[in-house]
């Protein structure tokens, strides 16, 4: 970086041009197979989230206790949450400026943002009273809103992530 | 298998997916989150058998999840057949990434069903953490990679097709 990087699009075209970026492009397999991990990794971040989200609106785990599922599941979300995201970062960079101001990947990352939002709200403030209401077969009003919030932003976030591929034609 | 696709590909049902751009990509969103079900399900029954959670038998994970892959399967399937409808010379037409893709399928569903069947005659086996464990984590981190390459084989498919 440095004084060369002026504005938002040379930033852009800087990353396509790392050699990183140029050999996920040009490269028969490298591109394919980053998604498939990509794909491997954000299906059981929505699968393990839906777990969790699912209990909290009582239609399944219901005789488990609460923090017990989040204590067993959640981990292994953040873990395919970090490989989800390295691996799309990978794929953003080398593409750069298609993908930037492609608006299916604007609308899965408002998506992807709204989703940590309801996450941490419910952290913060649902989940402080998780006690009184950990045993019970759904979770209470709040948490069933944010249980059904999570569910429709990660839906939305694979719509709008397999939309991109189909916005963006490879070369 | 050409004439097939091309067949296929003229049939009134195959031109009705063509016609609507959106619903490709939505069915191949139902088609993600359905492997969103089963892989996460597997995931979850192959934790408690590794031991890495515990706070529920073996039976009791396997009959929380195993009707998840089922589930899952079913919705692959129905969204498959109308993506290979909609589009056969991606996929029947030759593509050797569709062939792999389905040959290791039915190994998934064999392997489904002969662990649904073990757990229901002999839990006890399952639930003994001495008995077997290295062969039962072998199987555990065979079938979880199993999953895995069918994902690669289906993202595959996209690359390796002519038409």
């Amino acid at each position: 970086l440095g004084p060369k990087l002026q504005s938002i699009t040379e930033f852009m075209s800087w990353l396509e041009s790392l050699r990183l970026s140029l050999f996920i492009r040009e490269s028969w397999w490298a591109f394919p197979t980053v998604e498939a991990f990509h794909i491997i990794a954000l299906t059981l971040v929505v699968g393990t989230i839906a777990v969790v989200d699912l209990r909290l609106l009582g239609l399944a785990s219901t005789n488990r206790p609460v923090t017990e599922l989040c204590a067993e599941v959640l981990p292994w979300t953040w873990g395919a949450f970090v490989l989800a995201a390295f691996c799309g970062s990978l794929m953003f960079i080398s593409h750069t400026t298609a993908y930037y101001g492609n608006h299916a990947l604007q609308i899965k990352m408002a998506l992807l943002l709204l989703a940590g939002v309801n996450m941490l709200t419910f952290q913060i403030v649902t989940y402080r009273g998780v006690k009184q209401w950990d045993r019970d077969a759904a979770g209470p009003p709040p948490a069933k809103i944010a249980a059904a919030i999570s569910l429709s932003c990660w839906i939305g976030v694979v719509f709008f992530g397999r939309w991109i591929g189909f916005t963006i034609l490879p070369e | 298998m050409q004439q097939v696709a091309e067949w296929v590909a003229a049939t009134s049902a195959s031109l009705w997916v063509q016609e609507y751009f959106w619903l490709v990509p939505l069915l191949q969103t139902i088609h993600i989150l359905a492997v969103a079900m089963v892989l996460s399900s597997v995931a979850m029954i192959s934790l408690r058998i590794l031991r890495v959670a515990r706070s529920t038998t073996i039976t009791q994970t396997a009959q929380r999840f195993v009707p998840w892959i089922w589930t899952g399967l079913s919705l692959q399937l129905m969204t498959g057949v109308v993506l290979i409808v909609g589009e056969p010379k991606r996929t029947i037409a030759g593509n050797p990434a569709f062939y792999v893709k389905m040959l290791l399928l039915a190994l998934a569903v064999a392997g489904a069903l002969v662990f649904q069947s073990s757990v229901r005659r002999d839990s006890a086996f399952w639930e003994n953490a001495t008995k077997r464990s290295k062969l039962k984590s072998v199987l555990v981190f065979a079938y979880f990679a199993l999953w895995c390459n069918i994902v690669f084989a289906g993202r595959w498919i996209s690359y390796l097709h002519g038409g």
